[in-house]
Order: structure tokens, then C-alpha cells, then sequence
């Protein structure tokens, strides 16, 4: 056909005519089984009198505007498999992920591609029997998935397929503009588990997405999405994603997941953070997902957990570098070495005596320009500025303020290092005021 | 003992907002006029139809919060995604027409009640529109919710203006109890439009998205569910003293029809300056009300069912289709107030027909959404409950089908 591609408005409602143009009946949907083949078209699920027909695509010779024709003859009545994933039931109307425009869409309508298989290759006893009808001559068609419309254009043409002829339709949307998303960057959100797996959806698409946007795409799904989302991807993103959520919202996802994988994601967060999110939990369930936590990090946000949120204590991070005062550069850049995990939102390395009592800040820039040799307490700063473990949320804010930290070391009565508040912290508790 | 009390205190008011702020709407400026004007006709027999009106009101409340609560989605997504685009889009445009109408009877509102003091329409209109704009552009939902729960707060007004006129409180309490029904046209017209104008197809589709937008879930959902019966209750109550102002202010003078709010506020006169100054006030500020919400509510919920961008958080640029639609509503609803020789009337009259025939469609689609196990799982309808709504959904029916019926005669 002139036109490769072909929508699945105008696919519903298609005649299904046999090897010798006899009509059976008329496309009612069409389903992709994904674990065969990602875009396309497996099944179409024919209506004609009593009982829906599956035809699979092999059967097929020729797809046009005009209707569907058959190469074969044999039919098989459709009963429901799992492992289908039908447009019209499970895809239109639906919520998607668009993974690279970074939000939800609503499908609209899918557009297929036509295109030309070659008869031979599928094991198909009677899939060469089909060439004699196909309209090309040289093999069947068969539909892939090409993209899923969004917008005004797909909407205008649902709205009025049936009503105008294809091919008019056709001709007035081109005013709109399209708005259309690849099949390959469409994420289908699926809560059932098994079903995933039969379907073989999966949400590694959504790993690639910035966390702070999978936060906000998160934010607009249902609460059964939401936990299937944070159930299936990689903890560590999840992480990541789950401290971006709005506070409130991050202890309903925790609380509807196992305490097992709800341990999992928690432990990949920064102390601090898991801490926050665990004080918004009712007491039993964050004591179930610390008994699930490995002992390392769970004894670091009990520790965390101890103190007020609105206090030093509560706001700092205890994952921070610190090195005794008589170092020098050369054993700060091993330290950075073994803590590469870190780096990404280190500012400073702190100093300490035998004791564990803070003795300076090295800005991380200084230790760039000095040599290897150099001691560490030459170049920290020139006043130390640190808080107590208890000194309250609007004072440490005016130290960030006044001093223009990115770093503030948090000391307990001992003048022990206990942790680090940085200035991330300081901007959340400001937007949050 | 006391600390449970205070947590179950922080519990409610946690919850509290979406139930509480979508009944008292319920009381914009066309139901302010309604009530109003049963009181001034009729005294105090209207109103024992209050309780069958709360009741009714719960019921339908209570399904949508329950599924708003439990998936998460909005009612025109349910409606998109069960059943389908063209069911929607039809829906949408019916809901787009019901709700300007509304919004053009409530700047009606605005520019009449500021009238009473002595402020030019040219003035408080335009005004109004300009600051209802930015109070929701500009805000964030969490900002606008303690707004709106304030103006709740200020439906005291009539409560209060209801004791300044001193009615007969005995009769008013028998009536309430006892059912009246008289073979008179007026009367029963007037039935039909205190029953028609309690539940707006509006409601439900704002109710669900603030359950959803405020993250309230299947477990928090025994608190939300007091939450909505306390906000219907509530809402009737503040019905139930306008009626008792008017009957005792106007009705008791002797019985007459009257043309607008204002006119019953006038009525109110005689029985002090701030009898007056109170029931003035309540319609300003039920009338600025519902002229926030109800264009923000068309906008989600269009947007949502057609899945174009919505929500305040969102840039112009990334959802056009939300924001020129919530300006649009909001600036051809204040723009008709103000052009000399527009038939508001016969506009709203037209609203009631359609609202005749949307009403219908969502309470149906929202019964058949209620009972559906795959998509409510364990907390579909119960037999009883469906029983109750059933009745009250095909009542409802029948009584927005008269009312639109009636409002076609007189178009």
C-alpha cells in the first residue's frame, strides 16, 4: 500500500476477509505478546458471530484501508491469554511513561508501521501459501508498533473515525501538528507482578531518567503504580528517587512495600534522608524495615533517629570524610580513593584529634593546589565553625548564611565529629518552610 | 486517653480539606438564591427535605472519596480509562458548559453582593477575576486548600444571621422532622430545585482529585470518610439557616417570590443592620468561592480525562491547554457579568438542562466504577450501600431530569 502506516482507530473495525475473499468478521483488537516479539503484532482478535477468532500474524497476506485479507484457513477461536498485551484493552486510554520526555501520557491511539515480511523464516507450514494473495507478491504484511499519539491530532482522530471515511480523516488532521512518542521510549506501568513477568515488562527504562524527574513522575501515578515502580527497579535509584518525593508521600510508599525491599531502598539512602523518611512512618513499621536493614547502616540512622528533626542533629549526614590532624594531602586523596561513593557531594574533609575531637575543615578545592607532601592543618580554614548535635534548625541556617558555607561540621557535648550538615540540607529545609 | 484523642485530632485534620470545602461550595451563589427563596415562598415547610438531601449527598460523596482514596485517580481518569475516549470527550464538553454557567452565576454573585456595598460591578468583577487568577497560579494548592478552609469557616455568617432574625424555632424544628408535600406546581418545583442543586456533577470530580492531590490512601480512608460526612452535614446546616433567615425575615412578613440573593438579604433589613451585613457577606464570600474552584476543577478535570499536562506546578508552556482553559472560564465568566443586556438567566436555565443530562451519566458511570473489583478491589460497594445508592442515584435522576425539564419550559 502507498501508505505504510496504518492506526489502530482505523485497524478497529477492519474486515477480515479469508484466502477466497469471504468476509469473517471484523478486528475488534490486536494484542502483542512481548515475550516473542517486543513491537509487533502477534494476534488480531476478530469478532464474527458467536465467539471472538485470534488470528496470528503469519495468517495474514495483505493489511490495506480496506480490510484485512487472510492467506489461510484455519481459525482458532480466542480465549483469553495471559500473556497478550492488547492495544485496545491494556494500552489506549491508558498511563504510560514517557521515558524521554520524562512524564505520564495518556495514550490517545497507536500508530503501526506496515511492512513487508518475508515468507519464509517462521516455521509456518502455510506461510508460503499466503504469498499467492498478498498484494505485494513477495511476502505478508505484518504491523509493528511505530509510535503511541498523544495530543490534539490522535484525539481528533478518534473522536471522529467512523463518522468521516479514512481517508478524509487522514487529510484534515495534518493541520494539527503531531505529538506522538516512539514505542521504544514508552514505559508501561504494570502493579501486577506476575503480570509483569508474562509480559515481560519490565522498568529499567526508567533507571536512565534523572531520579528528581522519576520523583515527579512517580508523584502523578496511582499508589499501586507507584509501589510497583519502586518495587522493580534497581534499589539504588529507587533510593535516590524516593528522597526526591515529596515527605509525606515517601512514607506511603514504604509502608506499602515489604519491609524487606523497603530495608533495601532505606539503606541505599544517605543516613540523614533515611532517617527523615523513617520518623514520618508509624513506629512499628520503621522498627520493622531497621530490623530488615543490614546492622552498618541501621545502627547509623538509630542514631540519627535519636535526635529532633528541627535540631543539627537531626538534619546532618553521617557519611563524611574525616582524617586525623597531622595528615597530609597525600593521605586525604587515598581517603577520597576509598570513598568514591561520596565524591559527588563532598565539599570539605575534616580534622580530628586522637579522640575523635574536631580540629579542622579542608575546603576538598585546597587540596588540589597544594602538594602531596603538605599537612592537611595547613590548609584548613582560618576560624572553625561547627554546631552542636543540638543546636536548633534557624541558627545552623544563619551560619550557612553568614559564613557561606557548603559544610558545617556537627560536634556532640565531647566535641566529638558526630556528622556533616551540607548546604543541600539548608536549601530543603528553606523550600520547605 | 488524651493523647489518643489528640492523635486522632492530628489524624482528622490531616485529612481534613477536600470533603469539607466540596460540600460547602455545594452552597455557591445559585444555591444561596435557591434556599433563599424557599424560605421566602414557603417558611419553614421546605425544610425537612434537608435530611433526605444530606443523607442523598453523603452517599454520592462518600463513593467518590472511597475511589479517589483507593486508586489513586482522579474520576475522568477512571471514566478515560474504563470507558474510553469518546465517552470522555462528550462528558467533558458537557461538564466545560454545566460549570462556566456556574461560573458566570457566581461573579453574578460577586458583583450583586459587593453592590449591597455600594462597589461598582465595573470594579469588584474585574477585580475579582484578576485575584482569583493569581491566587491559583501563583499559589500551590497546599496555600489555596487553607484558604478555602477558611471561607468555610465564614459560612458562619449565616449561622449567625439566622439567630439575629429570631424565627420561630419551634415550628422550624417541627418542620424539619415533618414531610410536607402539597400537589402545588411551585411547591414541588421548588422541591426539585433544592434536590437538583445539592449535587452538581462538579462535585464529584473535584472531591476525587483533592482526596487524590491531598495523597490520601485506602488506610487513612476512615478518617477521610468522617471527614466527608461531617463537611455534608455541615453544609446542610448553613442551607438549613438560610432557610430559617428568610422564612423568618420574609416568609413571616408575608409570603412573596424573590428575584436574587441580594433581594433576600435586603429582606433581612428590618431585623438590624448586621442581619443585613452578615447574609451580604456570606454570599461575597460564597460567590468568590466557588469562582476559585470551580474553573480550576473544569481545568484538572478535563486535562486529566483527555490526557493533556495539568496542575499549578506546571510551567504555561508545558500544560497551554490547562491554563487556557482555566483562564478562558475564568475570564468569559467574569466578562458576561459585566456586558450590559446578557441573558444571565436564560444561561443559567440552560445549564440546568444540561446538567439534566450529565448528572445522570457520572452518577451512573460512578456506581458502575464503585462496584468494579478489579479496579476497587476489596472496597467496592457493599449490597446495602449499592442498594441505598442506587435509590438515591436513580431519585437524583429523576428529579435533575424534571428540573431540566422545567428550566426548558421557562428558557
Amino acid at each position: 500500500m502507498a501508505e505504510s502506516l496504518l492506526y489502530f482507530t482505523e485497524l478497529l473495525g477492519l474486515p477480515v476477509l479469508d484466502a477466497r475473499g469471504r468476509r469473517i468478521g471484523r478486528v475488534r483488537d490486536a494484542a502483542l505478546v512481548p515475550l516473542v516479539h517486543p513491537a509487533r503484532i502477534d494476534r488480531f482478535l476478530v469478532g464474527g458471530g458467536w465467539a471472538w477468532l485470534s488470528v496470528r500474524f503469519n495468517q495474514i497476506a495483505s493489511i490495506s484501508l480496506d480490510g484485512i485479507r487472510l492467506g489461510e484457513e484455519i481459525l482458532t477461536p480466542y480465549h483469553s491469554d495471559e500473556y497478550m498485551l492488547r492495544i485496545g484493552r491494556d494500552l489506549l486510554d491508558q498511563q504510560i511513561i514517557d521515558v524521554n520526555g520524562r512524564k505520564v501520557v495518556r495514550v490517545n491511539d497507536v500508530t503501526f508501521e506496515v511492512r513487508n515480511a518475508s515468507g519464509n523464516g517462521n516455521g509456518h507450514a502455510n506461510g508460503q501459501g499466503a504469498n499467492g494473495h498478498s498484494s505485494n507478491g513477495n511476502g505478508r504484511n505484518c504491523l509493528y508498533i511505530l509510535e503511541v499519539d498523544v495530543g490534539i491530532r490522535s484525539i481528533f482522530r478518534r473522536l471522529v473515525q467512523g463518522v468521516l471515511p479514512s481517508g478524509l480523516i487522514r487529510k484534515l488532521q495534518r493541520v494539527i501538528p503531531p505529538n506522538s512518542i516512539r514505542w521504544e521510549f514508552c514505559n508501561i506501568v504494570e502493579p501486577d507482578p506476575q503480570r509483569r513477568l508474562r509480559l515481560n515488562i519490565s522498568h529499567e527504562k526508567l533507571e536512565k531518567i534523572h531520579p528528581a524527574d522519576l520523583a515527579d513522575i512517580v508523584e502523578e501515578l496511582g499508589p499501586a503504580e507507584r509501589g510497583a515502580i519502586f518495587e522493580s527497579i534497581d534499589s539504588e535509584v529507587a533510593a535516590e528517587a524516593l528522597s526526591e518525593v515529596d515527605p509525606r508521600m515517601q512514607a506511603r510508599i514504604l509502608e506499602s512495600m515489604e519491609p524487606e525491599k523497603a530495608a533495601d531502598i532505606v539503606e541505599e539512602m544517605a543516613p540523614d534522608e533515611a532517617a527523615d523518611v523513617l520518623k514520618g512512618l508509624e513506629e512499628s513499621t520503621s522498627e520493622e524495615i531497621l530490623e530488615e536493614m543490614e546492622v552498618a547502616p541501621e545502627s547509623e540512622v538509630r542514631e540519627l533517629l535519636e535526635f529532633k528533626e528541627d535540631t543539627a542533629g537531626g538534619m546532618m549526614n553521617t557519611e563524611y570524610i574525616s582524617l586525623h590532624q597531622t595528615a597530609t594531602v597525600e593521605d586525604a586523596l587515598t581517603a577520597l580513593k576509598g570513598n568514591e561513593d561520596q565524591l559527588e557531594s563532598l565539599n570539605a574533609v575534616f580534622l580530628v584529634d586522637s579522640e575523635g575531637r574536631l580540629a579542622g575543615t579542608v575546603p576538598l578545592a585546597r587540596l588540589f593546589v597544594a602538594s602531596r607532601g603538605t599537612p592537611l592543618r595547613d590548609l584548613s580554614t582560618e576560624t572553625l565553625i561547627s554546631a552542636t548535635v543540638t543546636e536548633k534548625q534557624d541558627e545552623v541556617t544563619e551560619l550557612f548564611d553568614k559564613y557561606n558555607l557548603l559544610a558545617l561540621p556537627v560536634i556532640d557535648q565531647d566535641r566529638r565529629l558526630s556528622g556533616v550538615i551540607t548546604a543541600d540540607d539548608i536549601i530543603s529545609v528553606l523550600r520547605h518552610k | 486517653m488524651l493523647k489518643a484523642w489528640r492523635t486522632r485530632i492530628m489524624i482528622f485534620l490531616a485529612v481534613l480539606g477536600p470533603g469539607f470545602i466540596t460540600a460547602n461550595v455545594d452552597n455557591d451563589a445559585g444555591g444561596i438564591y435557591t434556599y433563599s427563596q424557599a424560605g421566602a415562598r414557603w417558611g419553614y415547610l421546605p425544610l425537612w427535605t434537608l435530611i433526605p438531601i444530606t443523607i442523598a449527598l453523603i452517599l454520592v460523596q462518600e463513593m467518590c472519596s472511597r475511589m479517589g482514596a483507593v486508586t489513586g485517580k482522579g474520576l475522568s481518569d477512571l471514566i478515560r480509562e474504563e470507558f474510553g475516549l469518546r465517552v470522555t470527550f462528550v462528558v467533558m464538553t458537557l461538564l466545560v458548559l454545566v460549570n462556566l454557567a456556574n461560573v458566570m452565576a457566581n461573579f453574578a454573585g460577586i458583583a450583586s453582593s459587593l453592590e449591597l456595598f455600594h462597589v461598582s460591578r465595573y470594579i469588584s468583577v474585574p477585580l475579582g477575576a484578576v485575584a482569583i487568577w493569581f491566587l491559583i497560579v501563583k499559589g500551590n494548592y497546599q496555600s489555596a486548600e487553607k484558604i478555602f478552609l477558611f471561607a468555610c469557616v465564614l459560612y458562619v455568617a449565616y449561622i449567625v444571621s439566622g439567630f439575629l432574625v429570631k424565627p420561630n424555632w419551634t415550628e422550624a424544628a417541627v418542620n424539619s422532622f415533618r414531610p410536607v408535600l402539597m400537589l402545588d406546581r411551585d411547591y414541588i418545583e421548588m422541591l426539585i430545585g433544592m434536590v437538583g442543586t445539592t449535587i452538581a456533577p462538579w462535585m464529584q470530580f473535584y472531591l476525587q482529585a483533592a482526596i487524590v492531590e491531598k495523597g490520601i490512601t485506602a488506610k487513612e480512608y476512615a478518617q477521610s470518610r468522617i471527614e466527608v460526612i461531617f463537611g455534608c452535614i455541615v453544609t446542610d446546616v448553613v442551607a438549613f439557616f438560610i432557610i430559617v433567615a428568610c422564612a423568618g425575615a420574609i416568609w413571616a412578613n408575608g409570603p412573596r417570590d424573590i428575584h436574587d440573593a441580594t433581594e433576600a438579604a435586603k429582606g433581612l433589613l428590618p431585623f438590624g443592620q448586621y442581619a443585613y451585613l452578615l447574609f451580604s457577606a456570606g454570599l461575597l464570600n460564597a460567590s468568590v468561592f466557588a469562582a476559585c474552584i470551580l474553573p480550576l476543577s473544569t481545568a484538572y478535570s478535563v486535562c486529566e480525562g483527555l490526557g493533556f499536562e495539568s496542575g499549578v506546578d506546571k510551567r504555561f508552556n508545558e500544560a497551554p491547554i490547562f491554563y487556557w482553559l482555566y483562564t478562558l472560564l475564568i475570564v468569559i465568566g467574569a466578562a458576561v457579568v459585566l456586558l450590559p443586556g446578557f441573558p444571565l438567566v436564560r444561561m443559567i436555565l440552560f445549564s440546568q438542562v444540561i446538567n439534566g443530562v450529565l448528572l445522570p451519566i457520572v452518577l451512573i458511570f460512578m456506581i458502575l466504577l464503585a462496584n468494579n473489583r478489579r479496579i476497587m478491589m476489596e472496597w467496592v460497594n457493599s449490597r446495602f450501600y449499592n442498594l441505598a445508592a442506587w435509590i438515591t442515584v436513580v431519585v437524583m435522576i429523576g428529579l435533575s431530569l424534571a428540573l431540566a425539564g422545567i428550566s426548558l419550559r421557562n428558557l
